[in-house]
């Protein structure tokens, strides 16, 4: 067993055949119920490591007094790693790059709160350095692009640029040819970012200039989902057509129905 | 169009210099080209806009005729860089990356093209013309004019 | 010399040395002339064309020879042409040659040997005419063990790098050294990487090899790992590696046949700027003939070793000078630094073991093997061992690239070798390491050009850049406008980096403006600071760096430019202004006829006078002035 200590506590963690699948730093400090802030993370993505809010100090038994400041989402633990999650200069690090979020997203409530806990109510850096913002409250963490390449694989965002021009957009910035309007760049979002509007029988999606028609339940009329995702999901899972028409009230419904015909029904779901 | 895209096995690792060989040819990568190019690679239009976009190479509205370079190398600087493509700022009417409006010239600062010992150094057209300076930058346009 | 026969055994080899050995040797007179891209920018191919139409001419060809070379590093007097072997002489060396002065070259120097006085380079302080290569100051001091076969062969023609003991390192690992006694070799040599962060190349190698195991290297092109050669020279102001590829490509190549076979590998690439075109053109070059000659590919010299390599082109992102960009742009993505802390020799390009080397590094390879680690290990200093290219640019005057051992002073680089400051102006400040590296004040010059005393003084030695500036460099300015190039190269995926240099830059803009205030430079430290410990990757990490040094050193010009609103360089134009000194000024009329503005007025044969809220500061007025009538101040 791989021993961690983390904050004084001594953490047992399972050790794992390849340092590059071992548990990071943030997962075992999470079932350790020590908390990290973070706004870049998400479990079902690849670390990305791009926000460092998530830095933590570490320092191993042969470096003696020298330490390091690594972000904690990404950091894979050895044995006899010593991690510090709150010291002087993980919170120093912690209100700069806070301070610069505030900057950048002055109107965001997130980052105001999250600034609050650390004590800091202002910035001293100009918010008027900022390009007229496409996306208001976009900290470029990346989390929406990467959905939509691991998770959903349509890649219908990206970034565009480079350095203080960065931006997220569909290619050419003009509507995606290719986004299911499927919401889940909205739902990773931390900052709320993204808009996702449904006006009667129309969703729209801000980052991808995307709009599409939205499906009604077969069986109550209600808009359920959006018609590219309804056509992806229906080619995906063939066999539950009849279910996948119905919205979620309904399908459970359904459902159940069919359970109650008993065992042998179930094979026909 | 076609020698271009044939010249290259499409593997991922060969995006970059296919992208490089068309802006060479046509002076830049249009909507179209840069679609035909995830195309061929397979690959997501989005991931090959990103490339476009990230890398200084490339541009996305077509450049000027002639394309004048004006290095900006730490040497260069120390030698007065700043004040020949201020000079040139002023005499076309364009920041460094635009194009005058009637497509003539497009003007760039350039990362240290190395040949230092010439600096101040003004490339047009791919033909060096070291020792530049705020005097003589505008007789040297008159060239190209 | 035609041979297309792939080589197929060691002996076949060294068969074919000793051809090209007689080859080379033959009893005539070599004219070479610098062809690298600084000197062609100047003329040097109508030098060379000039020359050979000269020699034809003549019927000089059986006595008589040029050779094409890359760049000979003396920058400041290309072009040059360096005769060999004529008799009666060591060499001479004629500088600053065009292409008028060819006709002369070769009736009287070549037919005559009366050497030609004006095409001699003129010492600064002897005031003599030195008339061969090794007497030249600038290359006395050197030592020039990577650099200084590029004056002496063709870099596009094979023969020529055999001919002086090329590929014989190779060719001795593969016959009598196995992996690890190379991995032992490299590491007793005490050889660190020169792309700039300096790790012991030895300890790469070996941890690469641990991870690609002990599979055998057979004879299919599928591979265990990676080499790379990092060729990607963004740092403003440096051109060696570029000089390098250039002039002699087949050492960078050797090294890397000899890295390849040690880790185990059959795959490689090198990733150069596509602003280097020379550069990629000659080492295509030298791969082509390398393969036709059984040194590269399938069954190199009929061994087992299997290798071959890969050209891949920049798209100007300085960043993909850092490896894990370099190998995303490699794989077709976007340059953005990764932020696994896996090494590469584990997991790298593709997932691989990876070795990457910048281009000195590996050329240093072939020269370790064949004089041996204890060689090479005399060389420098306790910890930097070796020589090092340095590009001595800027405010000095032998512009050009310097090879010396490690642990020389900045002093002699920048005097005895250098030429000191040109116009008698004097020394400020040397910028080394590029926008990752420091401003070094004049009372450092006494530092030995090492990896640990450049470092311990805030700077660092980088990939070889150093940049001389004078009392006319603002250095507000200086750290400026490193900061605005590495917040134009800035990737923009970290907070730090992307944000935090964006407001450094802004707060220094104002400086230079005139609108500093109280407090800014506590704030540019502090930021500077905190970027460098939480950024993603090396260069967020290092890009406050010339801002922390000049503030570190030249503290007071801070002060000055925002307590009393003054550039004590009288560089920043809000803080200086342009006048006619009335004494000096008789009336000429030059600065009204040049001035763009037309900022200054007067009447002809009488003092002339500026018109402040015209002038733009541009400067042609002071550059024209014959009476020396303007003042900046």
């Amino acid at each position: 067993m791989h021993k961690i200590n983390i904050d004084g506590q001594t953490v047992e963690v399972e050790p794992h055949r390849q340092s590059s699948t071992e548990k990071t730093i943030l997962e075992v400090a999470k079932s350790a119920g020590i908390y990290i802030p973070t706004l870049c993370y998400h479990p079902a993505l690849e670390p990305y490591g791009a926000c460092r809010l998530c830095l933590v100090e570490i320092t191993k038994p042969e470096w003696k007094e020298w330490s390091k400041l690594v972000v904690s989402c990404a950091y894979h633990v050895e044995n006899n790693l010593i991690v510090k999650t709150s010291s002087e200069k993980v919170i120093k690090a912690r209100k700069f790059i806070l301070e610069l979020l505030l900057a950048r997203v002055p109107e965001s409530d997130v980052i105001q709160k999250l600034a609050n806990q650390y004590g800091i109510t202002k910035t001293r850096f100009s918010s008027s350095l900022n390009p007229e913002p496409p996306t208001l409250n976009c900290i470029l963490c990346g989390l929406c692009v990467r959905v939509c390449d691991e998770i959903i694989g349509e890649n219908a965002i990206c970034f565009a640029y480079r350095g203080a021009n960065r931006e997220v957009m569909a290619p050419f910035n003009k509507p995606s040819e290719v986004c299911l309007t499927c919401g889940a760049c909205a739902f990773v979002c931390p900052m709320g970012a993204i808009k996702i509007e449904d006006i009667v029988d129309i969703r729209k999606i801000s980052i991808s200039k995307t709009e599409a028609s939205l499906v009604r339940c077969k069986n109550c009329g209600v808009t359920f989902t959006a018609l590219p995702v309804s056509e992806k999901v229906k080619k995906k899972f063939q066999t539950l057509q009849e279910l996948l028409e119905l919205c979620q009230k309904c399908r459970r419904k359904k459902t159940i129905e069919k359970l109650s015909y008993g065992p042998m029904a179930i094979r026909n779901i | 169009m076609k020698d271009i895209f044939n010249k290259y096995e499409k593997k991922d690792e060969n995006i970059l210099g296919l992208l490089e060989d068309i802006q060479t040819e046509f002076n830049y990568l249009s909507e179209e080209n840069i679609r035909k190019v995830a195309e061929a690679f397979g690959v997501p239009l989005s991931r090959i806009f990103g490339i476009s976009t990230f890398y200084k190479s490339f541009s996305l509205t077509p450049k000027g005729k002639h394309i004048i370079w004006v290095c900006s190398g730490t040497a260069c600087h120390v030698r007065g860089a700043p004040k020949i493509s201020d000079r040139l700022t002023q005499l076309l009417g364009i920041e460094p990356g635009g194009t005058t409006p009637d497509n003539q010239f497009t003007l760039e600062t350039v990362n240290c093209l190395g040949a230092c010992a010439l600096g101040p150094l003004v490339v047009i057209d791919g033909k060096y013309h070291g020792k530049m300076s705020v005097d003589k930058i505008e007789k040297l346009l008159q060239d190209y004019k | 010399m035609n041979n297309t026969k792939k080589l197929a055994s060691i002996s076949e080899f060294e068969n074919l040395a000793n051809r090209c050995i007689s080859a080379k040797s033959k009893d005539i007179a070599v004219i070479s002339v610098c062809c690298g891209t600084g000197c062609t920018a100047s003329g040097a191919l109508d030098v060379l064309a000039r020359l050979r139409e000269e020699i034809e001419k003549r019927k000089l060809d059986t006595t008589t020879d040029t050779l094409f070379t890359g760049c000979h590093g003396f920058c400041e007097r290309g072009p040059l042409v360096v005769i060999r072997n004529l008799k009666g002489n060591k060499n001479i060396f004629y500088q600053q040659v065009k292409p008028e002065d060819v006709a002369e070259i070769i009736s009287e120097t070549v037919l005559t040997g009366k050497i030609i006085g004006r095409l001699l380079y003129i010492d600064p302080t002897t005031k003599n005419k030195i008339i061969s290569e090794e007497e030249l100051p600038f290359y006395k001091n050197q030592k020039r063990l990577l650099f200084g076969s590029n004056g002496k062969i063709d870099p596009t023609s094979i023969e020529y790098y055999i001919a002086i003991g090329g590929y014989s390192a190779l060719g001795k690992v593969l016959t009598s050294m196995t992996p690890q006694r190379v991995i032992e070799e490299i590491k007793k040599s005490g050889l660190r990487g020169r792309g700039g962060a300096g790790f012991p190349t030895g300890r790469k190698w070996e941890s690469c090899r641990k991870a690609v195991g002990d599979s055998p290297n057979s004879g299919t092109l599928h591979t265990t790992g990676y080499v790379i050669c990092n060729a990607d020279e963004g740092d403003p102001g440096a051109f060696m590696d570029r000089s390098l590829l250039e002039g002699n490509p087949h050492s960078v190549l050797e090294g890397m046949i000899i890295g390849a076979y040690t880790i185990g590998v059959k795959l490689g690439y090198i990733y150069v700027r596509n602003e280097y075109p020379l550069a990629v053109k000659h080492f295509s070059i030298a791969l082509q003939q390398a393969r036709e000659h059984g040194l590269l590919g399938e069954n190199i010299l009929g061994t087992d070793l299997s290798f071959d390599i890969k050209i891949n082109r920049g798209a100007g992102a300085f960043v993909c000078g850092e490896s894990s960009a370099l190998r995303a742009s490699i794989e077709g993505r976007v340059g953005e630094p990764s932020v696994k802390y896996i090494h590469a020799t584990e997991k790298g390009l593709y997932n691989m073991p990876t070795v990457l080397n910048n281009v000195k590094t590996w050329a240093s390879v072939p020269l370790i093997i064949n004089n041996g680690a204890d060689w090479f290990s005399s060389i420098g200093t306790e910890k930097s061992k070796g020589t090092m290219i340095f590009s001595l640019v800027g405010k000095i005057n032998n512009t050009g690239l310097v090879e010396v051992p490690m642990g020389i002073t900045l002093r002699e680089m920048i005097y005895n070798i250098g030429g000191g400051i040109p116009g008698g102006k004097k020394f400020k400040a040397v910028q080394t390491g590029g926008p990752s590296g420091g401003c070094i004040p004049e009372k450092l010059l006494d530092l030995p050009v090492d990896y640990e005393a450049l470092t311990q003084a805030g700077s660092m030695m980088g990939s070889g850049g150093m940049i001389v500036m004078d009392e006319d460099t603002c250095m507000v300015e200086v750290a400026r406008y490193f900061l605005a190039f590495t917040q134009d190269e800035s990737c923009g995926k970290c907070t730090p980096c992307r944000e935090g240099t964006k407001h450094m830059l802004k707060i220094l803009t104002n400086i230079t403006k005139g609108k500093g205030r109280e407090g800014d430079i506590e704030l540019l430290e502090e930021i500077g600071n905190m970027v460098k410990d939480t950024a993603l990757c090396a260069l967020g990490n290092s890009a406050p760096n010339p801002a922390l040094t000049t503030i570190k050193y030249f503290r007071d010009e801070y002060e000055s430019h925002i307590n009393q609103k003054k550039c004590p360089a009288k560089v920043c134009k809000s803080l200086i202004k342009y006048s006619v000194i009335t004494d000096k000024c008789n009336g000429c009329h030059l600065c009204f006829v040049k001035c763009p503005e037309k900022a200054i007025t007067g009447t002809a044969k009488k003092p002339h006078i500026i018109i402040r809220e015209k002038c733009v500061k541009c400067g042609i007025c002071f550059d024209v002035c014959k009476q020396d009538a303007i003042k900046i101040e």
